[in-house]
């Protein structure tokens, strides 16, 4: 037995304590670890079947090539890793003498323990075309960039994660309440929050404030259920903030000490009232006043706050306006509040920054024209890259591109017509993955196979609390396969050696926790362990470079007015703006298209568009669905378990797309509002028809907008209309 | 082997499906076969601003209460996994016990 953690190729955002049971060097099964403090011996239904995933027949175990000519075709030859690795070295490096470093993109999907290396084979490459496949960061991005507007820093919501002994810790105190904010928690997996931590802080006494378009389980056992209208949810903050104002509910000495342009921010709430928030927010307005009470009288108040927040255009300020709540009634850094959370390594601005020659800065895309890329973020604009492959101007090419852990036309990206267009004319792409994808098999020209996290070892590094811990091999790779790490490194020698000076994945890690003294085995010996914590550390400077109390803004204090945001030309209020494809902003569409659609809900068996190739995960839910309301399924003659094409205007391109699905009529969904799941793909279909992905994804109704600030896309709050797919279609 | 019951808190099962594949991969059965098995009931609305949404997981006739785990000194894999700490294995009169003197409770003995 292994005991391990779980982090990726296959994984989510929490990365859970394991052990890992094997036999002859295979992986027989998995159990949740008793000991370790983060999942308590708990597991969800991915992780239990994981073997699966790792003994899968179709796991590529070779590295793979292909001719440019046969893109689209399964011609794919087997190679050595020498010959991979040499062309690929080879050909990044003709382009970089040829073009520039920055003519090669390097690609992630989801953020997770191997962000960090792709981050620093990019920079050490020299390229500055570092992108999320997600259009415009919408997930997770934009809330960090709200809370460093208002706060400085980023935070999250205590369940004691910090401490080794969690809620038995004496320093926690459990949240009065805990406001469930856009995210479906017990069956999501957010930026490393686990998802039943709520369940935990509630069994321990929480109250419980749910605002989600869906009845969720957590929606129904709340103890106020707001069905709030999708990507209205700046909206309803600020009401909820005009409620504590009017009524004086507020913290008016937290305000007073730690809140900057309060006046400002009252003025803009003021607009707000429970009967304007009605109207928008397609909520009762006493709600509002309800929910603002409740959030008012509750402290400890947490937030758990989920992509739905980030999943709509120029969303910072909703973001920016849930943050206000936090900050108006001095629910920040005490325990059971927001607080910031220890880090070891800087996992969420990129690894490796310094290695980026700072010429190629400026050649980044979507730094020139948008503002918050320049100043705010350190990635390149895919969404601006997706026009750059397209047009590709003469004076700065793109000619190829390194796909790491990133599935992007079954996923992450919209608009598949244009995306498909995008890599297809560029002259080399490299995948790098498990299993082969619609991704690869559309447009890539070579294929390295990677371990699954029980054939490697690791660094267990979250986006949530951090502690010292370990992703420890278990059994052998299958075939010739290599964990990410090994290839980053492998790679970034080949390409700038001094940035990459390690003999082995082993002392590249022991590197990253050289602050903490210990070497990688060290750390895989005492593993768990906590980095020192306190609470309140903007009363002992310990937020601040210059040692001074307050919070690392411009002004030392929660800006509600955002000085930083102000010095960018941006609007400094979390003031609401009606995203561009719904019923109000498009009132003539919506005739044609009248249900709001959001896409991307979570399931229990499957994360993003991985695990569809376990038998028993996959029969938990094995075709794409789309939720509608029985009033409405009513209304189009459609029947549960009926196939549907939902269709809808791909933003404002003026082109219309669709997508197949199972209908789910279920009163979970408001009767104006239909809500899809994400990342559909059918690995054992045609992989010439590329796996069904072209009809199956539901990101094709989404266009490549980037908005005004290229902050939030809307995948969650887009118009469609749904009707019944004919025989042989 | 003395009689045992499933004690579960259905006020705090999510139905997360946990219990199901921390079974089935256990006993290694076939998909779609299962020691213990989530039924829901639900949702619909029933007065304003109240839902029937639960969740209970049953025993199936397959389930033997992990006797060979509980012999190693662990929990039965469905109790571990479960994500919501809802449910316990206890002696059938412990078992009633505790369901009598709280709501939200059914147990299952064999």
């Amino acid at each position: 037995m292994t005991r391990s953690s779980a982090w990726t190729a296959p994984g989510c955002h929490l990365g859970c304590g394991l052990l890992i049971y094997a036999k002859d060097g295979k992986v027989e099964r998995v159990e949740g670890d008793p000991d370790n403090p983060y999942n308590q011996g708990r597991l969800c239904p991915r992780c239990l079947a994981v073997d699966d995933i790792v003994n899968h027949e179709k796991r590529i175990i070779y590295p793979l090539k292909r001719d440019l000519a046969d893109r689209g075709k399964d011609k794919w030859q087997r190679i050595s890793w020498d010959e991979a690795l040499d062309t690929i070295e080879r050909r990044f490096k003709e382009y970089k003498e040829k073009y520039g470093a920055e003519s090669v993109v390097f690609l992630q999907g989801t953020g997770r323990d191997i962000a960090p290396y792709i981050t620093r084979l990019a920079w050490s490459f020299g390229s500055p075309n570092y992108a999320f496949s997600l259009s415009n960061v919408a997930c997770f991005g934009p809330r960090i960039f709200a809370a460093n507007m208002l706060a400085g820093v980023f935070m999250v919501a205590d369940y004691g994660q910090q401490f080794i002994d969690r809620y038995d810790n004496p320093q926690y105190k459990n949240p009065g309440l805990v406001a469930v904010w856009g995210n479906n928690a017990v069956v999501a997996n957010s930026d490393g929050a686990y998802g039943h931590w709520v369940t935990d802080v509630l069994q321990r006494g929480a109250k419980l404030l749910v605002i989600d378009p869906r009845l969720t389980w957590l929606a129904a056992h709340a103890d106020l259920w707001l069905q709030i209208r999708p990507g209205s949810d700046g909206a309803l903050a600020l009401g909820m903030a005009n409620v504590m104002i009017q009524e004086k509910l507020y913290d008016e000495q937290f305000v007073q000490d730690w809140c900057f342009g309060f006046k400002k921010f009252a003025a803009l709430c003021a607009e707000w009232t429970p009967e304007r928030v009605a109207e928008v927010c397609w909520v009762e307005a006493g709600d509002v006043v309800a929910a603002a009470r409740l959030f008012a009288s509750s402290a400890p108040v947490m937030v758990q706050q989920g992509v739905a927040i980030d999943q709509r255009e120029d969303c910072y300020d909703a973001s920016r306006a849930i943050l206000s709540l936090l900050a108006i009634t001095g629910n920040i850094e005490k325990p059971g509040t927001m607080v910031v959370m220890p880090e070891f390594l800087k996992y969420i601005t990129g690894w490796g920054r310094d290695l980026l020659p700072y010429e190629q800065e400026d050649k980044r895309i979507g730094a020139d024209d948008l503002v918050v890329y320049k100043l705010g973020l350190h990635v390149a604009s895919i969404n601006k890259m997706i026009d750059h492959l397209i047009e590709q101007p003469a004076a700065y090419p793109l000619k190829a591109s390194w796909l790491q852990t990133v599935n992007l036309i079954a996923c992450g990206a919209v608009d598949n017509e244009r995306t498909h267009a995008a890599f297809s004319g560029l002259e080399f792409n490299v995948a790098v993955d498990l299993f082969m994808t619609p991704t690869a098999m559309a447009f890539c020209d070579l294929f390295l196979p990677v371990t699954t996290f029980t054939e490697r070892d690791g660094i267990r590094c979250g986006d949530n609390s951090q502690r010292g811990e370990t992703i420890n091999a278990a059994v052998p790779p299958r075939g010739e396969c290599r964990s990410d790490m090994e290839i980053n490194l492998e790679l970034g020698r080949r390409f700038n050696a001094t940035a990459w000076p390690w003999e082995n994945v082993g002392e590249m890690f022991s590197h990253i926790f050289a602050e903490s003294g210990m070497d990688f085995y060290q750390v895989q010996a005492t593993a768990p362990s906590y980095l020192p914590f306190e609470y309140e550390k903007f009363l002992s400077g310990k937020m601040r470079a210059d040692g001074k109390p307050g919070f690392p803004t411009p002004s030392g204090k929660l800006e509600l007015f955002s000085k930083s945001l102000e010095f960018m030309g941006l609007d400094p209020l979390p003031r609401y703006v009606e995203p561009p494809m719904t019923p109000f902003s498009q009132p003539e569409l919506a005739q044609e298209y009248p249900l709001v659609l959001q896409t991307g809900a979570r399931r229990h068996n499957t994360f993003h568009s991985e695990n569809r190739q376990s038998s028993r995960l996959r029969a938990m839910h094995p075709e794409p669905t789309v939720m509608i309301h029985p009033e409405t399924a009513a209304n189009l003659g459609v029947r549960d378990g009926q196939w549907v094409w939902v269709e809808g205007p791909v933003g404002l391109t003026g082109r219309v797309a669709r997508a197949k699905r199972l209908a789910e009529v279920t009163p979970i969904v408001d009767p104006r509002c239909a809500s899809a799941d994400h990342g559909w793909w059918r690995p054992e279909a045609d992989p010439e028809n590329l796996y069904d992905v072209n009809e199956l994804n539901i990101n094709n109704l989404i266009s490549w907008s980037t908005g005004l600030t290229g902050i939030g896309a809307n995948y969650k709050c887009i118009l469609c209309k749904i009707y019944p797919v004919k025989e042989n279609e | 082997m003395a009689k045992k019951a499933l004690l579960v808190n259905y006020l705090w099962c999510t139905g997360c499906h946990s219990c199901e594949l921390a079974c089935q991969v256990k006993n290694n059965f076939p998909p779609g076969q299962f020691g213990i098995k989530l039924n829901r009931v639900g949702p619909w609305k029933y007065a304003p601003k109240k839902w029937q949404y639960s969740y209970f997981p049953l025993l199936t006739d397959q389930c033997h209460f992990c006797a060979d785990r509980l012999a190693e000194n662990k929990l039965p894999s469905c109790v571990q996994h479960c994500q919501a700490n809802c449910l316990q294995i206890l002696a059938p009169e412990e078992a009633a016990r505790i369901a009598a003197a709280n709501p939200g409770m059914i147990f299952m003995s064999k």
